[in-house]
């Protein structure tokens, strides 16, 4: 549809000279200001490269034989890593604790975000605006704040830290992706086909069931999904809530960085977990991608 | 028909506590464990530490805040705030290109190809995304090689050499970190400026053009400032994001402090919660400003 070959060339932005005619820009989807220059690709595609190099960076130190510096290019490359990584028992057990709190986690975010997605959306009441916003707040504050607020009310509340204190702060900063992504949903869902089923002499439990919940499905697997990337990933809140010996993933990760001991096996890690979270994060957007359209 | 039925009956006639009820578990966890905890945080920032004893003192005292004001505390809040600054304005700049051409140039298909690139890094973990720079940025690293067989390392050195945020390399300099920040933060910056942009009306663009204005004054005064709330937008997440970390600083920075880096010292080494509540503070009154000059600005329509 665009042709942007068959279109004269127009180098630069100020080009004075090169006054495009409206009938042309319905056509050309890039509408008469778009500076057609190279700069704009070359700026676009600077911006892309360095949003992903470094993930190349992290791939080739795997395979690194340098275990005492971070010499480039690497002295030579080998496998190596991955079996050390694979024997690392405290490696596992951070693993496993990260896999728990997450979906915990996202378990608790689930109920609590599509709750609230379905009050927000079935009424109108004072304040809605303002629920939304106080979900929100938990991400938009710096984490050291969600970090630090947790600590000091559950230090006050003796309250012994554990893996549940850590799924209170995870789960905290999770709901808003659930809700989010429900509340998307439901907005396209047409009310038309809740009015049909409670016409039909559905009551509303039923029609929660057999309509709304089927309808939800798929965005509350995306906002599922994210809240468990965000859960498997998190590290500043879970500094405060975590209690002495727990570690998930990250905190270990963490542990590796400022205390090094084989170094490529935390880059075998570092893959592992960009790996792991690529696919959900993907999926994700390819559910809820209509919503947001 | 089924036993719920007359349940659903009643909700169906009392709607206020249909809605009470959908609302009260997720509205009363906000409350109580994240209010609440603000709340216990604002109120400890308000006790003091007792020099002798080393202890908590359970009573109202502005010691903390005073404390924020000695000129060491005072340059960690003034370091982190221009940090996040800086990397706000350089997320904006590195943004701009990108989201411009997602949203005028790419095809559809491009478009969204180009969408997932930006999102995958944003959800991939932070932490990884931060060590890539570490190996990016070591003595004997990639960016040092690069720089060496590009004739450059005058250039380097000249750069290291400048005070305030020079250091003996790059992973240990404030560069280091302005960059890791910049990486990590970009995305948060991109996504909200494209969907701000996606938003410019195509026929204001053409209007613009046909009464005369070169494309250049189009871009400068029709796209940009209808793309501001935009950036508006993105800068929330990059600056706040910025301010409160602690990660970037520690694992590539030197022995400067940040303001997450302090909070972290004095509520866990030094057990002066009182004062860590204080630095909290510091951020959130920032980011409460900025909240409310971003929602002037029309910022949350663009989330």
């Amino acid at each position: 549809m665009r042709s942007d070959p068959g279109t004269p060339a127009r180098s630069s932005v100020s080009l004075k000279s090169s006054f495009p005619r409206k009938r042309e820009s319905i056509f050309s989807r890039a509408g008469p200001t778009a500076p057609r220059g190279w700069g704009l690709t070359l700026a676009a595609a600077a911006t892309l490269a360095f949003l992903h190099i470094p993930f190349l960076v992290i791939l080739l130190y795997c395979f690194t034989t340098d275990d005492a510096s971070y010499t480039f290019p690497p002295p030579g490359l080998t496998l190596e890593w991955f079996g050390a990584a694979w024997q690392r028992q405290d490696l596992w057990r951070a693993l496993a604790l990260s896999l728990r709190v997450g979906l915990t986690a996202t378990a608790v975010a689930l109920v609590l975000g599509t709750l609230a997605a379905l009050a927000v959306y079935r009424s109108r009441f004072f304040g809605r605006e303002a629920v939304s916003f106080l979900l929100l707040i938990p991400i938009a504050l710096p984490g050291i704040v969600t970090g630090i607020a947790l600590r000091s009310s559950m230090g006050m509340l003796e309250i012994p830290y554990s893996f549940w204190t850590i799924v209170i702060g995870h789960a905290t900063f999770c709901v808003v992706v659930v809700y989010n992504n429900a509340l998307a949903r439901l907005r396209r869902t047409s009310g038309s086909l809740i009015e049909a089923s409670m016409d039909l002499g559905a009551d509303a439990f039923q029609t929660f069931r057999h309509v709304v919940l089927p309808n939800l499905g798929s965005a509350l697997l995306a906002g599922g999904m994210l809240a468990f990337a965000l859960s498997f990933d998190e590290i500043i809140v879970t500094t405060f809530t975590a209690g002495t010996g727990q570690q998930t993933l990250p905190i270990w990760i963490y542990s590796q960085l400022t205390r090094p001991r084989d170094r490529p096996v935390t880059n075998v890690v570092a893959v592992f977990v960009v790996a792991v979270t690529f696919l959900p994060i993907l999926l994700a957007h390819r559910l809820s991608a209509r919503d947001h359209d | 028909m089924h036993a719920l039925r007359p349940a659903a009956d009643w909700f169906q006639r009392h709607p206020r506590l249909a809605l009470a009820l959908l609302l009260g578990l997720p509205l009363g966890w906000m409350v109580v464990v994240y209010l609440g905890s603000l709340g216990a945080l604002l109120v400890q920032s308000f006790w003091s530490l007792d020099d002798y004893t080393g202890q908590v003192v359970r009573s109202f005292s502005l010691g903390s805040y005073a404390q924020l004001f000695s000129p060491a505390n005072r340059d960690i809040v003034l370091r982190s705030a221009g940090m996040a600054t800086a990397v706000t304005l350089a997320a904006a700049v590195l943004a701009f290109p990108l989201a411009y051409y997602m949203t005028f140039r790419a095809s559809r298909r491009a478009r969204l190809l180009l969408y997932l690139a930006v999102v995958i890094p944003l959800w991939s973990s932070y932490l990884v995304r931060v060590y890539a720079w570490k190996l990016i940025l070591a003595k004997e690293g990639v960016l040092s090689w690069f720089v060496a067989h590009l004739g450059l390392d005058g250039a380097l050195q000249a750069v290291l050499g400048l005070p305030g945020i020079g250091g003996p390399s790059l992973s240990l300099s404030s560069i280091g970190i302005f960059l890791a920040f910049l990486y990590v933060w970009l995305p948060f910056m991109i996504l909200p400026l494209q969907a701000a942009l996606e938003r410019v009306p195509r026929n204001l663009l053409d209007a613009s053009s046909d009464l005369g204005a070169a494309p250049g004054q189009t871009f400068r005064r029709v796209v940009l400032p209808l793309a501001l709330p935009g950036v508006v937008a993105g800068s929330i997440f990059t600056f706040s994001l910025t301010l409160g970390d602690f990660v970037v600083p520690s694992v590539l920075g030197n022995s400067s402090y940040f303001i997450g880096q302090a909070v972290l010292v004095h509520q866990g080494t030094s057990g002066n919660l009182p004062l860590a509540a204080a630095f909290t503070v510091v951020p959130m009154l920032i980011m409460g400003v900025y909240l409310i000059v971003a929602r002037r600005m029309g910022a949350f329509n663009a989330l």
